[in-house]
């Protein structure tokens, strides 16, 4: 008992004097995530309003793959962006396994059918109010597609905030494809994961709080825009 | 061979060529109609709930196609952009009043020069200068309702369809839409809405259409279709026989041989 209170006030004390080897953890956390995430906004917000308003030939794999890769296990996805970036892999020629990029195209895998498919249920929601009118302006389903992303754009910035909380909290791909390397790739699950099993808890501690305020920051950001758009009545 | 920009080709009238409508299951919603709206009258469309009164409208304008025969556009192929739909509930973009016309008159290609001028001019027409700028949603029913019509009169449209454009509004909110109408009307647009307020049919109205169970069963000018129908059916709905529908079946006329 009393090991786990010295753990909790070593964490404490990390977190507040700003150590350097837990900050650098958290930095390349949030910029592995954010890199990620931008990259998955960027495909998956148009490919969900694509699947959303257009009737394209192919548009009913498109949903299956979408929905296949949304259920995927992250080791999978590891396992797989590892194989095509080893060095015998078709991008080996590269050298990105073990490397921060390498992690970054893990997460945009794992994040984009999320994004993808929250997009086009928000898109779809707000097409069926708009259809009508559109149509009566003579706007094309394509050529509405701005105008119902702009339109859906707190709803969708809810779909890239769960989006980016499902990249924090990835362990079991980032862990394959960086190697959890000291300094270089070791971010905050995979940190996590390697301190608790050398019994070092209280920089597990320091991190797990960090990881667990993000989400918090998240959770209550999403919980804001929902509110302010409800008293808006734009629910 | 130059036109006028003040003139252009008149797309009017509208013909409509043994015109069917099927829902789901076949099952016909229209049927069989063949009529010509022309340019200057103020048309009704009358009839009972489910009659299909939306469903012609939607047809005309474009948001429907014919199950069988054609709605011809005079002068215009396909569907000619000189027409606009006020719907009964308004839908509005979540942005400001001023936005949602500007948006439509880019949807039309109306120069961005030109849009600032036309937006001010059809929000002071429908009274809405003061809240140009408040997102349009936030605007009583009776302000979108006023401003749905301000952005379809900024397309300067040839023929504008409004679809119970008044139902749910209170009395003073719909004097100022009848009001509104009458003025796009004088200013050469022609007018087909639907509406279950007699009174509203006789004030605004030149012609009325009476819809029966998919069927048009009387096109008339409404003084004599409201002193003298033809039709059984339209005689019992004007003098408001609440079992005027019964009527129509106790004496075995189904309303397809009444025409
Ligand atoms: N897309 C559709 N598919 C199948 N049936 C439909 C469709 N749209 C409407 N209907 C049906 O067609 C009939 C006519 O509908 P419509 O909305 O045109 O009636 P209306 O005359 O406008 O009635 P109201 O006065 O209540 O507005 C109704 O019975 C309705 O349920
Ligand atoms: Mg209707």
């Amino acid at each position: 008992m009393s090991e786990i209170t010295t753990a909790f006030g070593t964490a404490i004390s990390l977190i507040f004097s700003i150590n350097s080897e837990l900050a650098q953890i958290v930095g390349l956390s949030l910029y592995v995530s954010i890199c990620a995430v931008l990259i998955a906004t960027i495909l998956g917000v148009p490919l969900g309003a694509s699947v959303a308003l257009l009737r394209f030939p192919g548009r009913g794999p498109v949903q299956v793959i979408l929905n296949a890769l949304m259920g995927l296990p992250p080791v999978v996805v590891g396992l797989i962006v590892y194989l095509i970036l080893s060095r015998s892999g078709p991008l080996g020629v590269f050298g990105l396994l073990y490397t921060p990029t390498a992690m970054i195209i893990a997460q945009v895998i794992l994040v984009t059918p999320i994004i993808a498919a929250l997009s086009r249920q928000v898109i779809e929601d707000l097409w069926a109010e708009y259809a009508e009118q559109l149509t009566s302006l003579g706007a094309s389903p394509l050529r509405a597609m701005p105008t119902l992303i702009m339109d859906g754009r707190f709803r969708l910035f809810t779909a890239v905030l769960a989006g980016f909380g499902r990249a924090t909290a990835e362990v079991g791909a980032v862990m394959m494809v960086g190697g959890n390397i000291d300094h270089v790739t070791r971010v905050m699950t995979t940190t996590i994961a390697l301190e608790v099993s050398k019994g070092d808890l209280a920089l597990a501690l320091a991190l797990g709080i960090v990881l667990l305020s993000i989400s918090i920051t998240i959770g209550a950001l999403a919980q804001l825009i929902k509110d302010r758009r409800q008293m808006k009545g734009r629910a | 061979m130059t036109k006028s920009p003040t003139a252009p080709a008149s797309i009017l009238p509208l013909y409509l060529d043994n015109v069917w409508f099927r829902g789901r299951g076949n099952i016909p919603l229209i049927k069989d109609f063949n009529l010509s709206l022309s340019a200057g009258t103020r048309t009704m469309v009358i009839g009972p709930n489910g009659a299909g009164k939306s469903i012609l409208l939607r047809l005309c304008h474009g948001l429907l196609s014919p199950s069988e025969g054609q709605i011809l556009w005079s002068g215009s192929k396909g569907r000619p952009k000189a027409q606009a739909m006020v719907f009964q509930r308004p839908v509005m973009l979540r942005r400001s009043a001023r936005a949602n016309i500007d948006y439509a008159l880019s949807l039309h290609a109306v120069d961005k020069s030109k849009r600032g001028d036309i937006i001010e001019d059809v929000l002071t027409k429908t009274g809405l200068t003061r809240q140009a700028d408040a997102p349009a949603h936030v605007l009583s029913f009776g302000e979108q309702q006023r401003l749905a019509i301000a952005r379809a009169w900024a397309l300067n449209p040839q023929i504008v369809f409004l679809d119970e454009p008044t139902a749910s509004l209170d009395p003073s909110a719909t004097y100022q839409i009848e009001e509104l109408i009458q003025r796009l009307s004088d200013q050469g647009t022609k007018i087909v809405m639907t509406t279950h307020d007699l009174g509203q049919a006789k004030r605004l109205g030149d012609e009325v259409l009476f819809l029966h169970r998919g069927r048009l069963l009387e096109q008339a000018p409404v003084q004599q279709f409201f002193e003298q129908p033809e039709n059984d059916l339209a005689q019992a709905f004007v003098k408001g026989e609440l079992l005027w529908w019964k009527r129509g079946e106790g004496s075995r006329r189904d309303p397809k041989h009444v025409r």
